[in-house]
């Protein structure tokens, strides 16, 4: 039997504009080739620009701006849609592919009902009537796990969470009972504890209603667990290609068997210390609202040594970043930093308290003034601060680009010019430059692909080693935090549910929550899905 | 209370504020001109005692803030005050006119804002090809054209070229409705011609901003076609921008056509406010005023109200 989808040396390019350079062609795509069978999972994985989701949209023969595909075939049910004009394009898309964004929250139209939206391509393709429609829609609902099916998508997209919006998205994939279903990334913009549960709906969906899948994502973990399938991706060219087993268990080429043992960073956890950073008692809420985010928040962080904040979006840990940088005022409780009582708002604070109380972001170019040089980004505290200029200035400069392992023409380049683990690097360097005592990292690596992202890792233990800084690490990756980590603050609801040294914290007994939260995290294996579920259904009915 | 009722009780509320704000404004800058009533209707050459008594009789020696408070409980009650220069009741004189002055306003709206709209829609589904060029190209030369050419043109193409219509836009009381809409059909033409543009344009502008949301490429995955995915789902949520923008047009229909009128010889508010402000007929000046600056402050509540219920953040609250 045919396949239903079979790409044959498919070639995918694009022009790109770099600012103030003549305008380039690149290749995001080179001589790829794969097949998909009728109800099977093709996992399409690898780094950003990898070509990932560019090979997922040529599917439905779409680029991107503009992206162009310029040679192979793309057989779908056995005709090349690559020659499709644009009414041909417009039956095929909605009607025999369909597509799951990554931002479900960006991809609903704020200004329609959700089961308007749901059912929208089952009309207007004349592939079935209003009524029958709804129903699917409903019972799609249902069986994706949403609350109260029958009325859910009378609901706007902002009144419902984002794992919610994730499956409701997967619904309006599925409702027009198309052939291929494309999932860009569905779950990274979840939380853990949200993801699992999406993940088991859309393969539990996928299983049910037979459809075939192109499941793109940058986490082979997850992928494991609803490939048949794994084609492996990098600079748009084929690493590796296989059933899913073969990939996870015996990697033949080294840049999948880097991917399969990321996070190879072994942290011994540091012997107690006495404190630089000491939060009691903390309270906080935002102006204008009587709802604490913080409550009663308690914790130490030994000087030179790491403590990780883990929790879920709106537990409240970058909040605890804002309270004590002062940002957020505290309304009870106390800051103590270096041996003194912190301000409780920014304006109390003395430059000496600014300076040595440094943070990094999660998005490092929106953090950077996009048109300084590197070298004026990381020069400005030095001037701010030491008030140093000229030669001595330059060489400081130097001296820090050279600890972030950048070479020496960085100085004189713009942020657009640079990686995203290289931006990373820059903002860490304007964070040292300062010489701080503790350095807030606020997410800083879930932007950036699982080797960028264990390079940064590597380098702030170096850093945390030659300079005795400090960090208080905010994330919501259990792995990042097993790899660097010293002490653990499991938050929840604005609460510290478990705290301790992090051998004692990742440690059985746990509280119900952390068990949560640790037990979604994926892992590297086939079957780690079911074998969760199994158990907490076990254990839900043992209760 | 629902939030969208508490957002327009607010509008409206600050809306009756503005309009306290201008009266007082309108009242104080009158009295801040040079020479006083009484010395207007009695001219350069009034005796002391004859401006004394004159004041005396029309209650100008009283203090300013009485007098406002007057004025202003006079509009309240429907008594705009007579003018001075005819005697006329000036209540009487501006209903007439404010009456043939938003069938105008009505009429060319009637006609432009649907049609800027579906150009606007036009040349963003077009963008950059040839419909967009021709759309923007003949909008933006007819704003660049001044009123009064565009009129003299109008008046030449379609009483001289094409005898079709008079050039004179007389109307009267008692006249036929259709009659009426051919008498004004010339000033129709020319205000759709001038408020045509920027409305278009803002039409296009805030769709194609619109056209960057992930949620078209959504629409666009969907197979719907692009005149669906504009209407569809680009345009419910460019509603606010666009309606701002019309709203400030319908405002210059209403108080801003005075050129316009006086070309056609219509008879209607934005004349009769400049025949008086040469007279120097302050009561009637300040009725105009003050009605000009409600018909502003209303249309742009209205266009307040109209983003806010069509934000479903605000409408349906989590």
């Amino acid at each position: 039997m045919a396949d239903l989808l079979d790409i044959r040396n498919l070639r995918i390019e694009a022009t790109s504009y770099p600012p103030g350079e003549k305008p380039r062609d690149g290749v995001l795509v080179d001589d790829v080739s794969v097949s998909v069978a009728k109800g099977k999972v093709l996992g399409l994985i690898g780094e950003s620009g990898a070509g990932k989701s560019t090979i997922g949209l040529s599917a439905m023969a779409y680029g991107r701006g503009g992206v162009r595909l310029t040679g192979g075939e793309i057989l779908l049910n056995g005709r090349n849609i690559r020659g499709l004009g644009a009414a041909g394009l417009r039956a095929l898309r909605g009607r025999e592919v369909t597509y799951v964004a990554q931002s479900a929250a960006a991809a609903f139209n704020p200004a329609k009902r959700l089961l308007e939206q749901v059912i929208e391509t089952s009309l207007s393709h004349g592939i079935m009537g209003r009524d029958e429609a709804e129903k699917r829609a409903v019972m799609l609902f249902g069986k994706l796990g949403l609350p109260n099916p029958e009325t859910f998508g009378n609901r706007y997209p902002h009144q419902v969470s984002g794992g919610q919006l994730q499956r409701a998205m997967t619904a309006m994939a599925l409702c027009p009972k198309p052939d291929l279903v494309i999932f860009d990334e569905p779950t990274t913009a979840l939380d853990v504890t949200t993801q699992i549960d999406v993940l088991a709906a859309i393969k539990e969906a996928i299983r049910d209603t037979g459809v075939a899948a192109l499941y793109i994502t940058h986490d082979l973990a997850v992928v494991a667990q609803v490939a048949d399938d794994i084609l492996v991706l990098r600079h748009g060219k084929k690493v590796e290609y296989g059933p899913v087993g073969q990939i996870i268990n015996a990697p033949q080429e080294a840049y999948t068997q880097a991917l399969v043992s990321v996070r190879s960073i072994d942290h011994e956890e540091k012997a107690e210390a006495p404190p630089v950073l000491s939060v009691q008692n903390v309270t906080a809420r935002y102006r204008g609202t009587n709802f604490d985010v913080l409550k009663n928040v308690t914790v130490d962080l030994p000087a030179g040594q790491t403590l990780a904040v883990v929790g879920e979006s709106g537990s409240g840990k970058s909040t605890l970043a804002r309270a004590i940088t002062g940002l957020l005022p505290v309304s009870q409780g106390r800051i103590t930093f270096a041996g003194r009582e912190l301000g409780r708002e920014l304006k109390d604070r003395s430059r000496d308290d600014l300076r040595e109380l440094q943070m990094i972001y999660q998005m490092a170019d929106v953090a950077m003034n996009p048109r300084q040089t590197v070298g004026t980004i990381i020069g400005r505290p030095l001037e701010f601060y030491f008030g140093l200029g000229g030669e001595e200035k330059r060489r400081r400069v130097q001296d820090l680009l050279d600890q972030i392992e950048m070479g020496k023409g960085f100085a004189d380049r713009y942020p657009a010019e640079l990686s995203g683990g290289q931006k990373q690097r820059v903002c860490i360097a304007r964070a040292l430059a300062a010489k701080p005592k503790l350095i807030i990292c606020d997410e800083v690596t879930s932007a950036l692909d699982p080797l960028v992202a264990d390079g940064i890792l590597k380098l702030l233990l170096n850093l945390q080693a030659q300079e005795g800084v400090a960090y208080l690490f905010i994330t919501h990756d259990l792995a990042t935090v097993r790899a660097i980590a010293d002490r653990i603050a499991v938050m929840y609801r604005g609460q510290v549910v478990r705290y301790g040294g992090k051998t004692d914290v990742l440690t059985p007994p746990f509280d119900d929550y952390t068990d949560l939260l640790l037990s979604s995290v994926p892992e590297m294996e086939l079957g780690w899905l079911e074998d969760v579920l199994a158990r907490r259904r076990m254990e839900s009915a043992g209760n | 209370m629902h939030p969208v009722l508490k957002l327009v009780a607010q509008r409206l509320a600050l809306g009756l504020l503005l309009l306290f704000a201008v009266s007082l404004l309108i009242f104080l800058g009158t009295e801040a001109l040079p020479g006083d009533v009484a010395q207007a209707i009695l001219g350069q050459s009034a005796t002391p005692e004859a401006l004394a008594n004159m004041r005396e009789a029309m209650g100008l020696n009283q203090p300013a803030h009485v007098r406002y408070f007057q004025w202003l409980g006079g509009i309240l009650t429907g008594d705009f005050g007579t003018a001075l220069t005819n005697g006329q009741d000036i209540g009487q004189a501006i209903g007439q006119r404010l009456g043939n002055t938003l069938f105008l306003a009505g009429c060319a709206a009637a006609i432009s804002v649907p049609l800027a709209i579906l150009l606007g829609l036009v040349a963003a589904r077009y963008q950059g090809r040839w419909p967009d060029k021709v759309i923007s190209g003949v909008t933006l030369s007819t704003i660049s054209l001044p009123e009064f050419v565009a009129a003299y043109f109008v008046i030449f193409l379609l009483t001289q070229v094409f005898p079709i219509f008079q050039p004179v836009a007389m109307v009267f009381p008692g006249m036929g409705f259709w009659d009426r809409l051919h008498a004004v059909a010339l000033p129709v033409i020319v205000l759709v011609l001038v408020v045509l543009a920027h409305m278009m344009r803002m039409t296009r502008a805030a769709i194609l901003n619109v056209m960057q949301s992930a949620y078209i490429e959504t629409a666009e995955l969907k197979g719907l076609s692009p005149m669906q995915v504009i209407w569809r789902h680009a345009l419910p949520n460019a509603v606010a921008p666009i309606v701002s923008v019309v709203v400030l047009n319908l405002a210059y229909l209403v108080v801003g056509v005075v050129v316009v009128e006086v070309v056609f010889g219509y008879n209607a508010l934005g004349q009769y406010l400049v025949d008086h402000v040469a007279k120097r007929d302050l009561p009637v000046v300040q009725a105009v005023g003050l009605i000009f600056a409600a018909v502003y402050i209303g249309l742009n509540i209205l266009a307040d109200v109209i983003a806010i219920v069509a934000n479903p953040r605000l409408r349906h609250p989590k």
